[in-house]
């Protein structure tokens, strides 16, 4: 009996090594939890057949393209497409023994902080059921959570792949800009985005993360790695410098159950040995917000020309020409949101606007650099917590856009500096998972691991949602 | 108000996106609230700072001349919303 | 001359002459079946990226040393954000504030001295895919039925060169595109042919009046492909204008197309509707820093381009023959004969007649040259053999020299004596003022004695004796 909600990919990995079960059984009994789970949840867009092939199943984001496997980015501008190419990080997968299960649910274009702007309906917390998964990557997330895959690939533009893993209770790691390729990932803001493991086990996370990174000739703002990733071993963190920004750590907007997580691990670190300090980053949290919202922005609104119904996805009925079909194609096509981010950034990029907006963005972008740069003089990772609160109700915040994107408060300042984030759960607050976010400077992830894997072991969290304990929903 | 109606056409046409009415009004509002929450960039003097475009300080990349293969036609045209031929059929000009 | 000076500016676009594209490796075919070189990059797949190809970087900076330009320490490319069918990612990968060729200037040889044209900027995009106008009566977007998009053309490198508004006439223009022309193609960059569409221009026309400063609104004549149009699209441009404002009127920045049949320009678009690109950085490329190794590579790389040589041959051929002999390209015969002590004037006569499309063989070239020193002595039939042979190596330059001609006047005497009793009419033409009649006479000479007669003693002997009759 294969038990997918505690199955880790690493023991899976030896189990099919050893031959103690099969890919067939494998990839059965993740199909069997999602026939019996998914259906409330929806973390699945697409689930792919058993095609008879080897390997360990991988949910894939479904901002990422599979040859001949439906990708729509959560968007009905995109419906029915069947991307010819696989991109990069799916082809890497797939040449080291991974096979993808299926695609999941995301916020349309990875637009979102809780997967409800997916032009196919939300999913929901495995958790709380009543509750967002967070997002955009809520389906990769409250897949591995519910047991519906051992691991999955997450995109993060500012905080797609760590907010939802907070959310969720798994580790979920952003990579350092420029170490995992790009081709082949629907495009939100290219400046920003990147793609990353979501797993059950900071071990997993390393696992996959080795998988995907490196340079890859078809993206021309990718890097080998540095040193190769190093599985996590130790469980101290004797000599570790970690700073605790306080900004992010006092902000009104945390929740009281996530400050308490928070200082709790805080605590823990102190206990196995890391030289604890604080350290101050006020502008990234001031503009990180601001500036984000217009950069990203900017990209998408150039990035979401290219659907426009001439070569694939969706097209108007009877345009009368051709104005026409490109204004109609995008206003049936698109949802509120890219709309939203659309128009913000065409705004921000006219002619007259530019220098203001545009321009004075990717100032503040130098300034949240340089502000990171000098924390990490003093610092080898940062710690605090990854979203302000716990999950939330479904519909509570899709009226207040600005609401929504308070989420990504803590997550963005460091994605704009183009750094690696990893999120680690670090308990629960009234039931719900709570995380933390440690931040390194560039190319830091083998210290990230092994900072998450000793706070991890540590803390001890079961990263199985309390109403699947005991077989409940199973 | 940051930005008005005649602009918010302005902008939704740059942008090919007819909105009807009632998005016209709701997106309007949220434009603008978003518009001021992220004018707060402004308040920072930073005629001094270079601006960062790329968070990666990489350059000259670029491959070699040399072809690789391409799609085949049907590949080519396989999601195409309406073709003819082996073209990409699209309705005519009119005004742009 | 008129009181109205032109005011000129061209941005020309050349295809480079690579074997793929820009930023994907789908190999450029001209003529190819509808969308058969396409690729997820150059059909703007979800998520597909752009890589620059190297060898169009290169040919882009050795334009730019050609054209004496600066070569950018930190070149930039951007995205120019606008839709079209055949745009496939709704905007255009090029170069905006920091292309990879800054300043320079081009200088182009002309009747009056050489003419140094400023070279605003010279920088690296890609070309768009093709639009076919289908069903309607014009063939034009406007009034079609619907369009079809072929993708196999879209993302060609296209190189594209800014001149200051330095030129006053449509002839300068004209020879400075031309010139331009010749040194893309001579450096192997591009085939740069108007025919294919491998070359194009657009050209802003203004005219202000002689000695006035400053710049009037200029009219901007899109995509001409053709150096005739260009030059008659300027003149109706420029003759539109002065009218306008001889009339009083002012006048706006406007596009315009030129229409040939009619010799008329309509508008395109006026500036009102002027499109707002937003252009800004392209985030899914880095910026382009050209090595100084690679810079100084190419420069040593460049060989003499044609407006210098021109510019060497004027002093000694004056500047027509100078341009007609670099441009027909005949120049490396003329000069492979100087080199064996043919005067220029006569190895320029020789390269552009002649040997107008011959190449001697490089063993022939000596022998050759002694044919040609020799030529007024040699027997025309053999001399003009001679050229064809020397492309063969059956060529044998003694044989040739050995047939020489008479220039023995008493045996030449007789001849010329019958041709004037045999032509008495000619004669009488002749006396009457009109010399023109004889080379019909020299001609007849020639005949008599079977091409072996000198045609200068002949022309000389003809004259003495025909004075001798007044
Ligand atoms: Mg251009
Ligand atoms: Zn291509």
């Amino acid at each position: 009996m294969i038990d997918t909600l505690r199955l880790t990919a690493e023991e899976a990995t030896r189990l099919l090594r050893e031959r103690e079960i099969s890919s067939a059984e494998l990839y059965a009994a993740y199909r069997e939890a999602i026939d019996a789970r998914d259906p409330e949840l929806h973390c699945y867009l697409h689930v792919c057949d058993d095609d008879g092939g080897e390997g360990i199943p991988l949910a894939v984001k479904d901002v990422i393209g599979t040859k001949g496997i439906p990708t729509t980015a959560g968007s009905k501008i995109l419906e029915g497409y069947l991307p010819v190419y696989d991109a990069t990080v799916v082809e890497r997968c797939k040449a080291n023994g991974l096979r993808v299960l299926g695609k999941t649910n995301t916020d349309e274009f990875a637009m979102g902080s809780s997967t409800e702007n997916s032009a196919y309906g939300p999913t929901r917390n495995p958790w709380n059921t009543s509750r967002v998964p967070g997002g955009s990557g809520g389906g990769s997330a409250a897949a591995v959570a519910a047991g519906l895959a051992p691991w999955a690939l997450g995109s993060d533009t500012g905080g797609s792949i760590k907010q939802p893993a907070a959310l969720c209770g798994n580790v979920g790691l952003r990579p350092t800009y420029g170490t995992v390729s790009r081709y082949g990932v629907v495009a939100f803001a290219s400046s920003l985005d990147q793609v990353g493991p979501v797993a059950r086990t900071v071990r997993d996370c390393a696992l996959l993360y080795s998988i995907l990174a490196g340079r890859d000739p078809c993206d021309s703002t990718t890097v080998d790695l540095p040193q190769p990733v190093a599985l996590p071993e130790r469980t101290d963190l004797t000599g570790v410098r970690v700073g605790v920004p306080v900004e992010f750590t006092d902000h009104e907007a945390i929740e009281p159950g996530v400050r308490d997580a928070v200082q709790a691990a805080i605590e823990l670190a102190r206990g196995l040995g890391a030289e604890v300090g604080e350290c101050s980053l006020p502008r990234s949290l001031d503009y990180g917000l601001p500036c984000y919202y217009l950069i990203a922005p900017a990209e998408a609104s150039s990035n979401l020309a290219r659907y426009d119904g001439v070569r694939y996805g969706y097209r108007t009925a009877n345009a009368t020409d051709r104005l026409d079909m490109y204004k109609r194609t995008r206003d049936e096509g698109f949802g509120d949101e890219p709309k939203r981010r659309v128009l913000v950034g065409t705004y921000a990029l006219s002619a007259g606007y530019y220098e203001a907006y545009y321009g004075q963005a990717q100032k503040v972008r130098t300034v949240l650099i340089r502000e990171h740069a000098e924390a990490f003089e003093r610092f080898d990772v940062l710690l605090t917590p990854t979203s302000p609160t716990v999950a939330f109700e479904l519909g509570a915040k899709t009226a207040d856009p600005i609401a929504m994107y308070l989420n990504d408060l803590l997550t963005i300042p460091s994605c704009m500096a183009g750094l690696p984030g990893l999120n680690v759960p670090a308990g629960l607050s009234d039931g719900l998972p709570v995380g933390v976010q440690l931040i390194g400077p560039q190319f830091s992830e083998n210290t990230l691991f092994r900072v998450g894997h000793a706070l991890e072991t540590a803390i001890g969290f079961d990263p199985v949602p309390l109403p699947l304990r005991g077989g409940l929903l199973r | 108000m940051a930005i008005d109606r005649e602009q918010l056409l302005h902008v939704a046409h740059l942008a090919r996106l007819e909105l009807r009415d009632d998005e016209l009004e709701r997106l309007g509002m949220q434009l603008n609230d978003i518009i001021d929450a992220v004018s707060k960039v402004s308040e920072l003097d930073l005629s001094d700072v270079p601006p960062t475009s790329h968070p990666l300080d990489v350059v000259n990349v670029w491959a070699a001349d040399e072809p690789r293969p391409c799609l085949t036609v049907e590949e080519a045209l396989a999601n195409a919303p309406e073709r003819e031929g082996d073209y990409f059929k699209v309705p005519p000009g009119g005004a742009t | 001359m008129s009181s109205w000076e032109p005011v000129i500016g061209l941005e020309v676009h050349a295809h480079l002459k690579t074997r793929t594209k820009m930023f994907c490796r789908c190999e450029l075919e001209y003529g190819a079946p509808e969308n058969t070189h396409t690729c997820p990059v150059c059909l703007a797949h979800p998520g597909a990226l752009p890589v620059p190809n190297e060898r169009a970087i290169e040919y882009t900076i050795k334009l730019g040393l050609a054209l004496g330009c600066e070569i950018s320490s930190h070149a930039v490319f951007a995205r120019k954000n606008y839709f079209y069918p055949d745009l496939p990612k709704g905007y255009q990968i090029s170069q905006y504030e920091q292309p990879l060729c800054g300043r320079g200037a081009f200088s182009v040889p002309g009747p009056e001295g050489d003419h140094v044209i400023g070279i605003t900027r010279a920088h690296l995009e890609e070309d768009a895919a093709k639009t076919v106008h289908a069903g309607g009566a014009t063939g034009r977007s406007v009034g079609a039925d619907y369009s079809l998009v072929d993708f196999n053309r879209g993302g060609t490198p296209l190189l594209e060169i800014v001149t200051e508004p330095d030129i006053n006439s449509a002839d300068d223009a004209d020879r400075f595109l031309r010139l331009l022309r010749q040194t893309i193609v001579e450096l192997g960059i591009s085939d740069a042919e108007m025919e294919k569409g491998t070359l194009r221009a657009d050209v802003n026309v203004s005219v202000r009046p002689r000695g006035e400063d400053g710049f009037r609104p200029r009219w901007e004549l899109k995509n001409m492909n053709s150096f005739t149009f260009i030059r008659r699209g300027i003149e109706a441009a420029v003759r539109e204008q002065v009218a306008a404002y001889e009339r009083g009127e002012s006048l706006e920045q406007s596009t315009y197309d030129y229409d040939p049949d009619t010799d008329r320009l309509t508008v395109h678009r006026s500036k009102e509707e002027a499109d707002d690109y937003r252009y800004f950085p392209e985030p899914d490329l880095v910026p382009v820093e050209p090595p100084a190794a690679l810079v100084e590579r190419l420069r040593g790389e460049l060989p003499e381009l044609p407006g210098a040589r021109i510019a060497r041959l004027t002093p000694e051929l004056g500047y027509e023959p100078a341009y007609e002999l670099v441009s027909t390209r005949n120049e490396p015969k003329a000069a492979a004969l100087v080199e064996h002590g043919v005067d220029w004037r006569t190895a320029a006569n020789v390269a552009m007649n002649q040997l107008a499309s011959i190449t001697p063989l490089p063993e022939n070239v000596a022998g050759l040259a002694e044919i040609v020193k020799a030529r007024d002595g040699l027997d025309r039939a053999a001399y003009t053999a001679a050229f064809a042979a020397s492309a063969t190596s059956a060529f044998d330059a003694q044989v040739t020299l050995a047939q020489t001609v008479t220039s023995d006047e008493s045996a030449l005497e007789p001849a010329i004596d019958a041709v004037l009793a045999a032509n008495p009419q000619q004669v009488e033409t002749f006396l009457g003022g009109k010399e023109g009649v004889l080379g019909f006479l020299v001609g007849q000479v020639m005949k008599e004695t079977a091409g072996k007669a000198d045609p200068k003693v002949v022309n000389r002997l003809l004259r003495e004796k025909l004075k001798a009759k007044v």
